[in-house]
This record gives structure tokens, sequence and C-alpha cells, in this order.
């Protein structure tokens, strides 16, 4: 059996789809942002593999960016969980529920 | 590649100061003058579009797109960066949260709205959304010690970054589906090798993730937390410059794509169903908020929804009607948002019925509110209602009169809840007055945006005749 | 080409097996005579303090947080190190003004105290 494009393509959608039931099942913030981390990651998985089978580069030039762009929102997401923290000493997102109609 | 950076000037401009800025607050350390500034940065951007306006073409190969609708859209998040800046100080003060990082990076969210704005390669569009979006979560966590304004950073962060992860796997899919990321070769594919499965679902994931940062249903239940939560002035810049921004962008990957499709019609009809969705729900939760911040929000999705019914057009009509409309409520908005700055305390006074009698106390900012708030309603001699009247129109002769009436019977609800506050400054006794926190610049700003807001619904020509323009051009 | 991982999938068998067989041999065979000295975390090391879920001060978030941002930037030279010629003058200096941006955010974090320990 020829390992081809269309594995590859089915294990990102594959941990893509994780990362979304991750996202939605998790309460803990770190975790749920985690999942967002799978989901970008699947997404370098695709842009490698049609890269590849396409023989073009500009696929595996967003993957160097999209890295740079979450390790951004790794910054700003932890930046944010700590002082959360700080002031509410959990990070557990149904106890996070002021703001509400 | 020096030819390049003078063709974008406000980009070049906008990042070698952003250098300036960061250097200046490290060693300096002084607020204030970082706001000026920061507020001279914008001025200069404006300045640039005006004296060196970009003729039509493409700018580093094909990746940005310069000419008049990248002029019309700089200008907008120029100006909605200006006016948030010179509203801005006296609130932070009140907050204890005036540092100079607020305006640093308020400028380098603007900058990535820039990047939307002139992009012409999916990859320009997604690092533009990100550079944004990740200022602007920061933004609105800057009240560090606010609960609030943790939770509304959070939801924000987390929702954001959740709607960028299908957005990036549109992008994915699409570049799989016809090997390109710059958008008129994404196009000159389609004709050539027709359209793909693969390409549907991507360009519906791709939808996804702009229908969340224009705040669109079902992709809403953000907006008002995140709007409520966040320090007001910011949220003034969130709902204008963010919304203004992925409007722009969208209007490109669509006029690029949509000549391309075989028909519009798929895509018509459900931009038009969410336009409905949007207007009922913005409009309806809206009639029950007693908090401004929180009636500003969904209003705010309602506003989402009117300039979906241009998008929907998808003539050239609509979406010049669309860039009218995101300038005219850039401006009312962030004034509306200005008036509650001013009166707001510790995130207190902020309900309708706080201003009880401000007309009696400070006829100014009343009179200025009231400006804001029919201009938001819609109703004419203001800047609003030619906005609604433009993107209605071109509903109309795309065929789509129905969802025209849709949006016409959607602003008569809306006048409800903006005559409310107006009824409470003018019509009810006063109670102990709140004491107005402003200086001369945020005055100032605030009574030059309702002058402007004024003469826009007197004398629309002129900028509609801009915004025509840009999208001759720009579609052609 | 599947028969080609044979191998592997009979050495992953092999290890699991005899990995559970050597365990359990050990636990049947050996003798148990436990005291408090073998039962603390480092039979030979030091005392162990605390409880394993003390809280870490901020500053090491601080610094991971730095150290990512920093970390990930390098990833944009493997493309301009692989290609050095062929770019020639201009990568170079797109390059140079590339580490002067990542300069400017490390005078950042120094003026403002980001690297300062106490």
């Amino acid at each position: 059996m020829e390992i081809g494009m269309t594995h590859y393509l089915a294990l990102s959608a594959f941990m893509f789809t994780t990362g979304v039931i991750g996202v939605l099942t998790r309460r803990n913030a770190i975790v749920i942002f985690m999942s967002i981390e799978l989901m970008l990651n699947a997404v370098n998985l695709s842009l490698v593999t049609f890269s590849h089978y396409l023989n073009d580069v500009q696929g595996q030039m967003l993957v160097f960016f999209v890295m740079t762009v979450a390790a951004a929102e790794a910054a700003v997401g932890l930046a944010i969980v700590i002082s959360m923290f700080r002031n509410k000493q959990t990070i557990n997102i149904d106890e996070i529920n002021i703001l509400k109609y | 590649m020096l030819n390049d950076l003078l063709l974008t000037l406000p980009i070049t401009i906008a990042t070698v100061w952003v250098l300036v800025l960061i250097l200046c607050e490290a060693f300096v350390h002084n607020a204030n003058l970082t706001r000026w500034l920061t507020a001279i940065g914008f001025a200069g951007i404006i300045a640039s579009i005006f004296l060196i306006p970009s003729p039509e073409g493409y700018a580093y190969g094909t990746m940005l797109r310069t000419g008049t609708f990248t002029n019309f859209s700089n200008f907008i998040f120029a100006v909605s960066g200006l006016l948030v800046v010179s509203i801005s100080d006296k609130y932070l003060e009140e907050e204890e949260i005036n540092f100079g990082e607020y305006y640093i990076i308020l400028f380098i969210s603007t900058i990535g709205m820039m990047l939307m704005g002139s992009a012409a390669n999916l990859s320009v569009i997604f690092i533009g959304l990100e550079t944004m979006s990740v200022a602007l979560y920061t933004l609105a966590g800057m009240l560090r010690k606010d609960v609030r304004s943790n939770e509304a950073a959070m939801k924000y962060f987390l929702l954001g970054s959740f709607a960028t992860g299908f957005f990036l796997y549109g992008i994915a899919l699409i570049y799989g589906a016809t090997g390109e990321l710059a958008l008129p070769r994404i196009a000159a594919s389609l004709q050539t090798n027709g359209v793909s499965t693969l390409f549907w679902i991507g360009l519906s994931l791709l939808m996804i993730g702009f229908l969340f940062k224009v705040s669109a249903v079902p992709f809403h239940q953000w907006t008002p937390d995140v709007y409520e939560g966040s320090p007001t002035t910011a949220a003034a810049f969130m709902s204008t410059g963010s919304k203004a921004a992925a409007f722009s962008s969208l209007i490109i990957v669509l006029s690029n794509i949509s000549i391309a499709l075989p028909n519009n019609a798929v895509l018509q009809t459900a931009f038009a169903y969410i336009a409905v969705a949007t207007m009922a729900v913005g409009n309806i939760t809206a009639l029950t908020q007693d908090n401004l911040k929180r009636m500003l929000a969904y209003s705010s999705i309602a506003h989402a929804g009117y300039m979906l019914v241009g998008i929907a057009a998808g003539s050239n009509e609509g979406y010049s009607g669309v860039l009218y409309y995101a300038l005219i409520y850039t401006l009312m908005n962030v004034g509306a948002f200005g008036v509650i700055a001013v009166l707001e305390r510790h995130r207190t006074l902020t309900n309708a019925s706080d201003y009880a009698g401000l007309f009696k106390q400070h006829p100014l900012l009343a009179g200025l509110m009231a400006v804001f708030m029919f201009s938001l309603a819609g109703l004419p001699p203001f800047g609003g209602f030619v906005g609604k009247y433009k993107v209605f129109a071109a509903a109309v002769e795309a065929d789509l009169t129905w969802l025209a009436i849709v949006g016409v019977l959607a602003s008569v609800v809306s006048v409800y809840y903006y005559l409310r506050v107006v009824i409470f400054m003018f019509m009810r006794d006063p109670e102990p007055a709140p004491q107005a926190n402003a200086n001369a610049t945020g005055s100032f700003a605030l009574v030059a945006i309702a002058v402007i807001v004024f003469l826009m619904g007197i004398f629309p020509t002129e900028v509609l005749k801009l915004a025509d323009n840009a999208m001759k051009v720009a579609l052609k | 080409m599947i028969e080609a991982y044979l191998p592997i999938f009979a050495m992953i068998v092999i290890a699991i097996v005899l990995g559970v067989l050597l365990l359990t041999l050990g636990r049947l065979l050996g003798p148990k005579r436990s005291n408090s000295e073998k039962m603390s975390t480092y039979e030979s090391g030091i005392e162990p303090v605390g409880t394993a879920k003390a809280r870490i001060s901020v500053k090491y978030y601080l610094v991971a947080m730095f150290f990512i941002i920093f970390d990930i930037e390098v990833i944009f030279m493997y493309p301009w190190a692989v290609n050095l010629r062929e770019f020639g003058v201009s990568g170079l200096v797109s390059m140079i003004t590339f580490a002067l941006l990542l300069l400017v955010g490390y005078f950042y974090i120094l003026k403002k105290g980001g690297l300062e320990w106490n």
C-alpha cells in the first residue's frame, strides 16, 4: 500500500477534528488553547502536503508564517491566562461567567 | 524593492513609525509623548494617502494590491485609529492604565488592518488578520486588574483563535484545490480548471473566519461580552477598525473570485440569509439591553447585517456602499463610544438610565450623543442614512428587493432603542448627574466627528464618488 | 510496501513482551523488604521538600514567552541560509532589516526590565 497524498490529508483532517472536539469539550483554558494549536498544526500538515504534491513552494512559505503567528498567539494567550489567574485563581472557563446578558 | 516600499507608502510609514514608538517607549517611558507620536503617525498615514495616492497595480510581486481601493480602506483605518487615540487619554487616566503600550498596540493593530485592506494574496490576509487580532486581544485585556476585562480578553482570544483555525484550513483547502495563494491566479485557475468541491469547502471555511470577525450571526456571541468587558475606547476601536478591515478583505476575496465562479446565486443567497439573521438577532436583542456598551455591541452586530446586504448584492454598487458604510459607521460609532467613555466611572454609569437629564447638566455631550444615535438609527439628514440608502439601493438593483425591505424594517426596529437613550437624556429629570471627564483634544474630536457625520449626510456626493471609484478600478 | 515495516512491527512486539515479562518476573520472584528510606523519592539523594504542586514564579513564564518569540524567528533564517548565494545582496539586506526589527523588540524588553530577575 502506497502512502500518498490522501493519507496525509486524512491525517490532517483527523487532527483538525480532534482539535475542534477538544475546544468544544474541554474546560481548562490552557487545554483549549492546546487544542487550537493542534488545529493550526493540522492545517500546517495539509499545507505541506499540498505544497509537496503540487510542486509549489507557496504552501510551505505560509507554514513558516503560521508557526510564527502560533508563537505570538501563545505568548499573548499565556499572558491573558496569567492575568486571569491572578484575579480569579482559576482558569476553568465554566467559572468565567461574569459577563452575561 | 525600494519601489515597492514607496508604492505601499502608508504601510511603510506605519512599520517604520512603530519602531520609533517602541524605542521611544522603551527609552523615554512617557505615555503622553507616545500618545502624541502615535497621533502624528496616524496623521502622517492620512497625509501620505492624500498627498501621494498610490497608482493602480501590485507591489511585492502580487502580494499587495495598490490603488484607489487600498487608499480608501487605509484612510478608514487611520481615521479610526486617530479618533480613538484622541478620545482615549482621559479615560485611560481615569482607569489608571495610561500606558504608552496601549497606543503602540493600537498602532500595530492598524498595520494588520492595512495589510488586510491591501492584500492580493491569501497569506497576506492571514498575516494581516492575525497581526490585527493578536493586538486586539491584548487591548481587550488592558485593564488587567479587572476580572471583566480579563474575561473579555480570554473569550475574545479563545474564540478568535478558534475561528482563525477554520480560516486557515479554508486557505489550505483553496490552495489544494487551485494550487495558488494569490487571488488573481486563483481566479485564473478556477476559470481554466473549473470549480471543485474542495474549493467550495475551502471557501465556506474561509467565510466562517470572516463572518466571525465582522460578528455576523451565528458567529456573534463573543461581541457583547468582549465590548462590555474591554476598555471602552478599545471597544470603540474593535467595533470600527477591525470590522472595516474584515469587510474590505471580504470584498477583495469576493470581487476577485466571483468573476470565476459559474453562478453567484449560491453565494448571494447564503449572504442574504446571513444578513437577515444578523439584522434580526442584532436589532431584537438590542431592544432589551440596559447597558449602553452591550446595546452598542448588539447594534454593531445589526450594522454588520446592513453591510452584509451590500455584500449579498455582489455588485460594484453594493461593495462601494459597504466601503462608504464602513467609513460612516467608524465615525459615528467611535463618537458614541467616546461619549460613553467621557461619562463612565470605573466601569459604572454605562446604563441608559444613568443618562437621565443629561441635557440639563451637559447640553453639548447630550447633543453629540443625540447626533450619533440618530445617525446610527439611519435617520436623515445624518451620514448613517446615506450609508443605508446606498447598500439597500444596491440590493434592489441586484433583484434582492425583499432583502432591502427586511433591512428597512430592521432599521425601523432599531430606532426604538437608539431613541430611548435620547429620550432619557432630554425628557427625564436629572438624577445626580455624572461628571464629564474630557479634555480639549477629546471634546474637539467628538465635536469634529459629529460635524463630519452631519456633513456626510447632507453632502455625501464627494465621498460616495470616492467609494464608487475605489470599486470601479479595483474590479475592472 | 507494507511488508517493509514487518521487522519494525516484530521489534515492537518483542519489546513489549520482554518488558512485561521482566517486570512481572521481578515482581513475582524478588524479595520485598521495604522501609521508609527505600520508599522516599530519592533514596540516596536530597531530602524532598514540599509538594510537587508548588507554584512556580510567574517570571519563568515571562522568560518562556520571550524564548518562544525569539526562538521562532529563527525559522525565517533557515530558508535564507539554505539559499544564501541565490538571494545575494538583497537577501542580506532583508535579513539585516529583519534582525534589526528583532533588536528593537530586544531593547524594549531590556529597558522594561523584562530580563531582571528581582
